[in-house]
């Protein structure tokens, strides 16, 4: 367990100082994320003891959010000021982003896959 | 025994309190939320910010003092971050069998996300500065905070964007997907992960397994997409 979450925090670290002194503009913790990936890749006995303490802080990915969406207490104002600005882009891109993706995996999947809908 | 006022303000001065607070609230409204039968609109996150912000406006505390204690349970956004490679390598055959139109879909639906909500903002007149704080909202809190900063936005308002995207991608997913008649789960699973992040995911994971490690690979690819694509697209619009 406590390997597990030291391997976890060594790749967020790896990515932070790669994507800081190469000046990438991928976020640190998605270079974490990849060089965990090769790891997994490389080595199933890695793999198999890091799978179920992942799977474990992701059930709870929600609860992560919790202490940044408080912060809309904060900005009310500004919220407030823009808020039909704001609510058509979230909800509009938010509904056209999903039925886009959506749609396109559909389309791609069936031409290259050649059945309709799995 | 010393009254209850200076009790309270010893407490709430200190991290306990509100870390304590994060976690009963969200196991509140994620009970309610399941007691309810999880219908879309009843978002955990939503009840738990709700329940987080009215008791921070009834004892008069302030985001700061508040986030003292929160920053416990935020910074593990960073770590769920490069946990995303669990999902990624659990599923790694049927991702590699559907690579082409993962790879599709992700392009697709990110750059739809952002320039949507560029587009639609920029008609109603939003300023350069919120412009730049919405651009990245479909991508996962830690990425997208990362982002903002970098093009100038205001993060911590593009934290607040960043979960209530989310909580829109998780209440319109299953309507949106029934109406336009998806049934592949990949599918539906990619296509919110990309656009609605973890709320999205956590979301696609009560729903279906499939569409839920489908979505935990959309959200981890489109870190990537939208930390290349945001400031290319806002160049557009600045």
């Amino acid at each position: 367990m406590i390997h597990v979450l030291a391997l976890i925090l060594i790749c967020q670290l790896a990515g932070e100082a790669v994507a800081r002194v190469l000046a990438l503009p991928v976020p640190g913790p998605v270079l974490g994320m990849a060089a965990l990936f090769a790891i997994m890749l490389a080595s199933p006995r890695v793999a198999l003891a890091v799978r179920p303490v992942g799977e474990g802080i992701l059930r709870h990915l929600s609860l992560l959010f919790v202490p940044a969406g408080v912060g809309v207490v904060g900005h009310l104002r500004l919220l407030g000021e823009n808020a039909l600005a704001i609510g058509v882009a979230l909800i509009g891109s938010t509904v056209l982003a999903i039925a886009v993706g959506a749609l396109v995996f559909r389309a791609v999947a069936r031409l290259t896959e050649g059945k309709p809908d799995a | 025994m010393r009254d209850f006022t200076e009790i309270w303000s010893y407490l709430a001065a200190g991290p306990l309190v509100w870390l304590t607070a994060t976690l009963v609230a969200y196991l509140l409204a994620d009970a309610l939320a399941a007691r309810l039968g999880r219908p879309p609109l009843a978002n955990p996150v939503a009840g738990a910010v709700v329940l987080l912000a009215l008791l921070l406006w009834a004892t008069g505390t302030g985001y700061d003092t508040y986030f003292e204690g929160a920053q416990f349970v935020h910074f593990l956004l960073g770590p769920a971050t490069v946990c995303l490679a669990v999902p990624l390598w659990a599923h790694r055959a049927t991702v590699r069998r559907a690579a082409l139109p993962i790879v599709a879909a992700l392009l697709a639906g990110s750059l739809t996300a952002i320039a949507a909500a560029l587009a639609l903002g920029h008609a109603l007149g939003l300023s350069p500065d919120m412009l730049a704080t919405l651009a990245p909202k479909s991508t996962t809190a830690p990425v997208a905070l990362g982002i903002s900063q970098s093009l100038g936005g205001s993060p911590t308002l593009t934290a607040v964007l960043v979960v209530l995207t989310g909580m829109i991608g998780a209440v319109v997913i299953t309507p949106l997907m029934n109406a336009l008649r998806i049934t592949d789960w990949r599918a539906r699973g990619l296509a919110v992960g990309v656009a609605a992040h973890g709320i999205g995911t956590a979301r696609a994971l009560q729903v279906n397994p499939q569409a839920g490690a489908f979505a935990g690979i959309g959200m981890a690819l489109n870190a990537i997409a939208t930390a290349l694509l945001a400031p290319w697209m806002l160049a557009f619009f600045l």
